[in-house]
């Protein structure tokens, strides 16, 4: 797993060692380092900030609490008293030396969308503004493959990415409040199922009855950052039911 | 040993349960949440001579009216200057007393300091939510916020006289400007708001709760545009948002945000930057990251030291006369 073996018959096409730029280290107070590969967002500095957390938890460097990967940087905290930045740059430093690159190496998700009134409340204004029929946005939304690029906001805010272009859209100028856990919303080239009644300026297009905070102790977040997430559409009463189901379960 | 049982009479505005934290899940959105002032919490578990880390109230400047309605327990009140009425009697945090049945227990808003925390001598009777009681306040998850009429139940519940009384203040770390190490997104800055936030002196404002401190101050317009991608935060983190405002994002602060970091407050100074209340000065002071992992060392090193301190009960005074005589014996303890 996650090391590619060179053979006489087969390139490894999907491993790749990148680490062409030197990422940038920043102290972060006196205990974490954010360590960063690009100043904009690309896959290819998302991919080194993934390779660089998985293979910080294969190989913890000592005194390092928890790693939180992010678009372009991932940060590294660490236990102030039993290590410093430079004794964790200088871990990080020799991880990346053999860092192995994979495109795609989480696992694949599946999650419920009821895209039926009244769940969808902006399905006809996305459609208005993309000169699409609410049919084609639906249908759109669930062609499309998504990443889990790293959780923010709040528990269990999982930014997926990959939006198809056809359905983005930008922000609303203000957010409304009060938007339901289980809302799927997006905005631009990012998608979201929300798990707090919070206010949203995103597009709310359906709502799932896939919990992303499962309540389940040994696997309480559905997602890991870097799984692949598709849609699949529901009807209302399969809705209920896997409501029902998720309340007694 | 029996449950002490308590009926809340009147409980302000973010008035939480907390522990030590909710530690290890930043990468799936969840702040550690905890105590806002992690000193005074510390201090009131060491006090009674509890484990650490063990579950208390946050008490707001909204503050906490309770009754004892069955039972017994020992408890104590740090953190900031509040107000203590039971059952009658008028004191000040940070002290340690107990309570029975069929007394009050008033803690309110004094002179200074923000948050006070209470603590029992037992264990409050609560869900967890990922192997913690802290109350995430936005979201509600963990042991949550208190409300009037709710009943809170102390398991396990002792008295113990030979800890009552007033409990040593701190005497470190208590004053001077807040220390910083810049960035880490200063380079958005020009140098001269850089060298503008350690010398100007801001203002807290009333925009203050569990996630964050707005300040109020000279402007810190970043150059250019402000649309950096999402990047993660920490306790301390300062963010300054497109008007130009700063805030200092705290025990509740979201994990990522976009809006880029111009400085991150050091660990061991957090804790007294929370105490603070609207309309107070902050002053900020640049030190290396070197200098920030040295001065938490020596923070955690006078802070251990001053929790022993506090720990040993001080007895009743027969006890007091006894371990003279001890002592003099040379029989340890």
């Amino acid at each position: 797993m996650g090391v590619c073996r060179r053979t006489a018959f087969k390139s490894p096409a999907s491993c790749r060692k990148i680490v062409k730029v030197e990422p940038s280290f920043k102290p972060v107070a006196d205990h974490a380092v954010l360590v960063t590969f690009a100043d904009t967002i690309s896959a290819e500095a998302h991919e080194t900030v993934l390779a660089l957390d998985k293979a910080l938890s294969v190989n913890p460097i000592k005194g390092v609490i928890e790693t939180v990967p992010a678009l372009v940087n991932i940060l590294v905290s660490f236990d102030p008293i039993v290590t410093d930045h430079v004794q964790v740059q200088s871990g990080v430093k020799d991880l990346l030396k053999a860092l192995v690159v994979q495109k795609q190496s989480g696992a694949a998700r599946r999650v419920q969308v009821c895209y039926d009134p009244p769940f969808a409340p902006d399905l006809d204004v996305v459609a208005q503004a993309t000169g699409l029929s609410s049919d084609a946005v639906i249908n759109a939304h669930l062609s499309g493959e998504y990443d889990v690029l790293m959780y923010g906001f709040a528990p269990g805010y999982a930014y997926l990415s990959g939006v198809l272009a056809s359905i983005q859209v930008p922000r609303k100028p203000t957010p409304v409040r009060d938007v339901a856990a289980g809302s799927v919303i997006i905005a631009g080239p990012q998608c979201l199922v929300t798990t707090l009644n919070m206010p949203t300026g995103w597009s709310i297009i359906g709502r799932s009855p896939t919990k992303v905070l499962t309540g389940d102790p040994d696997a309480p977040f559905f997602f890991d950052v870097g799984d692949r997430v598709t849609f699949q559409r529901i009807d209302r009463s399969t809705f209920d039911q896997a409501q029902k189901d998720a309340a007694h379960g | 040993m029996a449950d002490a049982v308590f009926s809340v009479s009147f409980a302000g505005p973010l008035v939480t349960f907390q522990d030590a934290g909710r530690l290890g899940h930043m990468r799936f959105g969840v702040a550690a949440s905890g105590p806002m002032d992690r000193l005074a919490f510390d201090g009131a578990h060491a006090a009674l001579g509890n484990g650490a880390g063990q579950t208390a109230i946050e008490v707001s400047l909204g503050g906490l009216v309770m009754e004892c309605t069955s039972g017994a327990v020992t408890l104590a009140i740090t953190g900031g200057d509040f107000g203590v009425e039971h059952a009658g009697r008028k004191t000040k945090s940070p002290t340690i007393l107990t309570i029975e049945k069929g007394e009050r227990l008033a803690i309110r808003a004094g002179q200074s300091g923000s948050w006070a925390y209470l603590a029992f001598a037992g264990q409050v009777r609560l869900h967890d939510w990922l192997g913690s009681q802290s109350t995430h306040s936005t979201s509600g998850f963990g042991g949550g916020a208190l409300q009037a009429g709710q009943v809170v139940t102390i398991k396990d519940a002792v008295t113990r006289q030979d800890r009552e009384g007033e409990i040593p203040l701190a005497d470190f770390n208590s004053d001077g400007a807040i220390r910083v190490v810049m960035g880490p997104q200063d380079q958005h800055f020009g140098s001269q708001v850089l060298d503008r936030f350690v010398s100007d002196p801001f203002k807290v404002t009333d925009a203050y709760d569990r996630m964050g401190m707005r300040l109020n101050g000279p402007s810190f317009k970043p150059d250019g545009a402000l649309s950096i991608p999402s990047e993660p935060i920490v306790r301390g983190s300062v963010q300054v948002s497109g008007d130009g405002v700063p805030t200092v994002l705290l025990a509740d602060h979201q994990t990522t945000g976009g809006y880029p970091k111009i400085a991150t407050v050091i660990s061991c100074d957090t804790d007294r930057l929370a105490q603070m209340r609207a309309g107070q000065i902050v002053r900020f002071v640049s030190v290396t990251a070197q200098d920030a992992v040295d001065a938490t060392r020596l923070y955690q090193a006078e802070k251990s030291e001053y929790l022993d301190a506090i720990s040993v009960a001080r007895g009743t005074l027969e006890q007091r006369l006894m371990r003279e005589n001890l002592i003099q014996g040379a029989i340890e303890d």
